[in-house]
């Protein structure tokens, strides 16, 4: 297990306030300034030999995501660092931890990564819904203001780095990073076409790179400690140590920090007290967020949670978003409202996320009941495979993922239904030959 | 559509709101807004100045608030933007409210993790207390949404209301909530579960126990051997 002391946020549960003081004094703000003598190359190095890979979800390196940044931003069209806090995956409760209780680190390192990619500014979009936590940040920005570690001349390193907190307003797809820069500029969240690239036109018209709360938020430790220690955590390829949210049939769930690679098994005795139930009671777990598919239990039990285990078993790390469930549940209805969650939050641009989005929720609804027929079960697959990579962004993606690993896991069950709807549940009464 | 909201007749609306401007506090705020964004991108003023207005109708309305046409209206003229432009973006983000709401906007969130924990339970909850999804109370008391995940996974289910979180619900303490709600009180937000501070693993701490009574820094022991 992870020791205390190689966890990065430490009042992740908020026993202690997250004002700059008692920040201060867990370590964050310390000599900032030497951080940035280092220079933006050398942390870029220091981040790439980390091995830290995007903590939003696609798992992107980090290190190498900054380096797309032009290293000679024109005065007319600056860099900009935004950094996604719209955490709206079903599941993901990891950045809602770190912006109400350590705001600090993600504000301090919001200056070191903006620095690193020669940004002129930070701009945190951080979810509407997250009310009190954005009052939380916008104060703990303030602070760092009034005491001169942000603004003109940060740290007293000669940089001049602003931090704007900007509150959405309801829409799950400003998740998506193009998306989210339509909404800073004040538009409708809806996805733009790629190329061009953020790092290329993004904000504004400007250079950006779009960063996930926790993969800001650890870059300060991680060079305080050195790349090594962080990559001395995690199988290969897949370092470090990570958030887990773990919901659903647990016995204790909970937001806690571990090292990647962690088994799924180790993960749950240790931190949640064991599924409800015990281990003979476990259906199946959505690993990583609603968007990747499940897996069954015999499957996930000893996989190792991180980027590559969780693909070798079909499926993904995402947010690390663990989202259990025991034999009591209903798993057609469990995936359908995530069927309706995605019809719901569909924006409405492309015509196959927007039309079989809705049209893949009103069939699963109909095999939640059973009032369906067999064929439709291969003609949902289909459509699935319809959505998918047809629109501008993964929301079709998304939709389509959980439905698949549903017919592909659970096929019988879905057979089930149908035929105990028709009265065909039981085989037919043999008849006496008279 | 069934779920389309309730908009109110247009003449009783223009009466009511059509000289809708700040109060001097939300004027100073709006002024900090746009400092926040470079010259000429006062667009990006369109969500924190929509959001600004429907707390100032919900504070004159003494409900959550929200957003007569003719306040939208405003909206575009003070950023210099054409009517549509604000519109659409009102219309696009579900925490807009097109139609009023009630004192408290009970939404609870229906979504799977929190399904899972028993999110039906506080659903059963409400519509014993006689809140209807999509409407308000009689006495303009509460408006029942059933919204889409709200971050709040590890201590599911949940409710907001207004700008609270109520988390690790059942149907006992949902019917808790929202009598003390009803009576004019103020329930303690946050986790509902006795013992439990916010998503710590309740019961049986497994990390980071030292910070549970002192503000630890763990520095010291950065250089030792685990």
């Amino acid at each position: 297990m992870l020791a205390d002391k190689d966890r990065i946020f430490t009042n992740v549960y908020g026993f202690q306030p997250w004002n700059l003081d008692a920040a201060v004094m867990r370590g964050d703000w310390d000599n900032t300034k030497a951080l940035l003598q280092l220079g933006p190359d050398t942390i870029i190095d220091r981040i790439k030999a980390s091995g830290l890979r995007g903590r939003g979800g696609a798992g992107f390196p980090t290190g190498t995501k900054w380096s797309f940044m032009p290293k000679a931003p024109k005065p007319d069209r600056p860099n900009f660092l935004v950094i996604n806090a719209d955490e709206s995956e079903p599941g993901s409760c990891k950045d809602r931890e770190i912006i109400r209780h350590d705001p600090h680190k993600l504000i301090e390192g919001a200056l070191v990564a903006g620095f690193a990619m020669r940004a002129r500014a930070a701009y945190i979009y951080i979810r509407g819904e997250y009310i009190r936590e954005a009052e939380t940040l916008f104060a703990a920005i303030a602070e760092a203001y009034a005491k001169g570690l942000l603004g003109k001349n940060a740290c007293g390193s000669g940089y001049d780095f602003d931090v704007f907190a900007h509150r959405g307003a309801g829409a799950y797809i400003c998740g998506e990073e193009t998306a989210m820069l339509e909404s800073l500029e004040g538009k409708k969240g809806q996805p733009r076409l790629k190329p061009p690239f953020p790092a290329g036109a993004g904000l504004y018209g400007c250079p950006t790179t779009v960063n996930n709360v926790e993969s800001i938020a650890v870059v300060p430790t991680i060079l305080r400690r050195s790349p090594e220690w962080f990559a001395s955590f995690g199988a290969e390829n897949n370092r470090g140590t990570k958030l887990f949210q773990i919901s659903g049939h647990v016995n204790r769930p909970c937001v806690v920090e571990e090292a990647m690679s962690i088994p799924f098994r180790e993960l749950i005795e240790k931190h949640c007290g064991g599924i409800r139930g015990g281990w003979d009671n476990l259906l199946c777990v959505i690993p990583g967020g609603s968007s990747v598919p499940l897996v069954k239990a015999e499957h996930i039990i000893d996989a190792p949670m991180d980027f590559d285990g969780l693909k070798a078993v079909g499926s993904g790390l995402g947010t690390a978003a663990v989202i259990v469930m025991d034999k009591s549940t209903d798993v057609v209805r469990a995936i359908s409202r995530l069927s309706y969650f995605y019809k719901h939050e569909s924006c409405g641009q492309c015509t196959p996320c927007r039309e079989g989005t809705g049209w893949m929720w009103r069939v699963m609804e109909r095999l939640r009941t059973g009032d369906a027929d067999i064929s439709e079960i291969d003609m949902l697959q289909q459509v699935t495979k319809q959505v998918e990579g047809h629109t501008i962004c993964a929301l079709g993606d998304a939709a389509a993922w959980p439905i698949q690993g549903l017919i592909k896991n659970f096929r019988p069950e879905i057979e089930r239904r149908i035929n105990e709807k028709r009265g065909g549940g039981m085989s037919p009464m043999m008849e006496a030959a008279e | 559509m069934a779920d389309a909201p309730n908009i109110p007749d247009e003449a009783e609306v223009r009466a009511r709101w059509g000289n809708f401007a700040w109060n001097s506090a939300n004027a100073e705020k709006a002024r900090e807004i746009v400092a926040r964004y470079p010259e000429g991108r006062q667009q990006s003023c369109t969500i924190p100045f929509l959001d600004l207005a429907q707390r100032q109708v919900g504070a004159e309305t003494h409900t959550q608030g929200w957003l007569p046409v003719p306040v939208i209206e405003f909206v575009a003229r003070e950023l210099g933007l054409p009517y549509m432009r604000v519109y659409e973006v009102a219309t696009f983000y579900t925490m807009f409210n097109l139609a009023p709401v009630g004192r408290y906007h009970v939404q609870v969130c229906g979504t799977t993790p929190c399904m899972l924990r028993g999110s039906d339970d506080v659903f059963a909850a409400c519509k014993n207390r006689g809140l209807v999804k999509g409407k308000t109370t009689p006495d303009g008391l509460f408006t029942l949404t059933e919204v889409e995940c709200m971050g709040n996974c590890a201590s599911a289910p949940m409710v907001q209301i207004n700008d609270d979180n109520y988390e690790d619900l059942d149907y006992d303490r949902m019917t808790v909530i929202l009598e003390a709600l009803g009576k004019g009180e103020t329930p303690k937000p946050g986790t509902q579960e006795p013992g439990r501070h916010t998503v710590e693993p309740v019961g049986e701490p497994t990390n980071l126990v030292a910070m549970m009574t002192d503000n630890h820094d763990y520095r010291p022991e950065w250089g030792t051997a685990s």
